[in-house]
């Protein structure tokens, strides 16, 4: 199998297969805060493919040449988590000052997103994952590509919720199901419909 | 002792050599992040910070924006109106208005219109008894809705439940009434209303045509009345002064940019489907004689032709032709029109 495979391989697993919210059950917070919208839930997907991604990146260096080298592993939660969020943080000021527009579209997520623990979750999966040999370990073009295929994943699950989360609106519930009760019954049953995919073996 | 050397200095090394990379990128990051603050600093309109300390701060999303810092924003940059913030209400409205200061007065003031006339016990057509879920939503889909009209109102007021000012009450025969004091065009009613009878129009507009039937004239007449229906004959359209009516699939519709409030089409419409809420109390034009120069600016703007004088003479108003429309008023050079 070539590279592009496995980049294939890659992508199937981390949007379908393990994908992080339904798989993993990471994420959970945005993924039933902010979809009660479709054109919200796009920007908070978008914020989440961009951090994600760059928390791919930024921490693989991080755990190779400061944790690894000094075999302080035990400390990648506290070490990603401050990289992540002044990275976030800084980004957030760069954007904000030569991109307005892109700032308008992701500003309010990007601060929601720094410590979550999808994000979190990511880097800290990257640095034990393996290739689909189960030998090789992740580099970091690896990382970088699972950083970004993650936050599609979360990206797909979260339309894909506020599109039926949509649609219920416009249903007549009783009472007592209405709001959060059927975003987390609908929430289960997309979990379930999930599970679907992990018998599958690419 | 120097077992005990080799145990301080190894516990030395396990616990420093954390402590000194943790809080080294930590001390370089805060670096980082304190010199990129002076780098990007983008200057912030401080009305936004004003609007946004005024606002209740409940990121509740009635405004339509993510949370009240995105409506303050809105406020000041796009001119998005200042009358959204349901829990806010009408404190917080004059808060803004007056952070805004002239921009808030300039902005149009609207206020939600039921643009149909039916919905009560006496002025309604039914098909059959609704007898389900007392909601317009539910109703409606039950055969087309239980009224005749299957543009109108089914009168089970899902509007005044979406209200949260309460400025939707329901009057003796069941109609509803709007209170233009409390409304605060959120637009709240115009969502809930599963016809889309509701409209926001501008507060200084009197006249609405209420109707949204775009069935064929006989076909409104059959299942509304011959005095309540549109059935888009375009009297008005023609009659009107300045072209502020069109009518499009059998229904007249009022252009407000153009309105000027005359109420010249409620007089003309046959099935007395627009209503004219000042019919009655406007106020005729009156020309001073000491000041009237006799320009003719007056009768050249006069809509219906009730003004006239020749040039350099005295002009005098018909009282009769006079609609009250106002619009010589502002042009008189010599301020000599009143309306008495």
């Amino acid at each position: 199998m070539g590279y592009i495979g496995e980049i294939f391989v890659m992508a199937m697993t981390a949007i379908f297969i393990q994908n992080f919210v339904l798989a993993r059950f990471l994420g959970l917070c945005p993924y039933l805060g902010v979809s009660k919208k479709l054109d919200s839930a796009m920007g908070m997907g978008m914020a989440v493919i961009f951090v994600m991604t760059l928390a791919s990146a930024i921490t693989f260096l991080i755990n190779k040449y400061l944790l690894m080298p000094n075999e302080l592993m035990y400390l990648q939660t506290i070490a990603f988590i401050l990289t992540i969020a002044s990275l976030v943080q800084f980004v957030e000021m760069v954007i904000q000052k030569n991109a307005p527009a892109l700032y308008k579209s992701l500003g309010v997520f990007l601060p929601l997103i720094t410590t979550n623990c999808a994000v979190l979750g990511v880097a800290i999966l990257n640095t034990g994952a393996l290739r689909s040999d189960g030998v090789t370990a992740y580099n970091f073009l690896d990382s970088v590509l699972n950083g970004f295929f993650s936050g599609v994943g979360f990206t797909v699950v979260l339309l894909a919720m506020a599109g039926l989360r949509m649609r219920m609106e416009m249903v007549e519930l009783p009472r007592s199901m209405k709001g959060m009760p059927i975003a987390l019954i609908l929430a289960g049953i997309m979990a379930l419909a999930f599970y679907g995919f992990m018998g599958f073996k690419i | 002792m120097s077992l005990i050397l080799l145990q301080s200095t190894s516990l030395a090394a396990t616990i420093g050599l954390p402590i000194i990379i943790i809080g080294a990128l930590g001390l370089l990051f805060g670096l980082i992040l304190a010199i990129a603050s002076k780098v990007f600093e983008v200057q912030i309109d401080p009305r936004v910070e004003e609007i946004i300390s005024a606002l209740p701060g409940a990121n509740c999303g009635a405004c339509g924006q993510a949370g009240c810092a995105g409506y303050a924003d809105q406020i000041v940059h796009e001119g998005e109106a200042i009358n959204k913030c349901a829990p806010g209400g009408a404190a917080t409205v004059a808060l803004i208005a007056k952070i805004m200061g002239a921009t808030a007065g300039a902005m149009q003031q609207k206020v939600a219109v039921i643009h149909c006339s039916s919905g009560g016990q006496d002025n309604t057509k039914w098909k059959y008894n609704y007898d389900g879920v007392s909601s317009c939503k539910a109703a409606v889909n039950v055969a087309g809705g239980p009224n005749s009209c299957s543009w109108g109102c089914m009168g089970l007021n899902d509007c005044q439940a979406a209200c949260t000012f309460d400025a939707i009450s329901i009057d003796a025969n069941g109609m509803r009434v709007i209170d233009y004091d409390k409304c605060t065009a959120c637009g709240a009613c115009v969502k809930a209303c599963p016809r889309g009878l509701i409209a926001l129009v501008p507060i200084n507009r009197n006249v609405y045509i209420k109707c949204s039937s775009k069935e064929k004239g006989p076909d409104a007449k059959a299942v509304c009345g011959s005095t309540h229906p549109c059935i888009g004959c375009g009297i008005c359209s023609r009659k009107c002064p300045v072209q502020a009516i069109t009518v499009t699939d059998s229904l007249a519709r009022i252009d407000y940019d153009k309105c000027i409030n005359c109420g010249l089409c409620a007089t003309v419409c046959p099935t007395k489907a627009i209503q004219d809420l000042l019919a009655g109390c406007r106020k005729k034009a009156e020309i001073d004689p000491e000041g009237c120069i006799g320009c003719t600016i007056c009768a050249k703007v006069c809509p219906v032709d009730a003004i006239s004088g020749e040039l350099k003479q005295l002009h005098t108003v018909d009282k009769d032709k006079c609609i009250g429309c106002e619009q010589c008023v502002p042009k008189c050079p010599k301020k000599a029109i009143e309306m008495v």
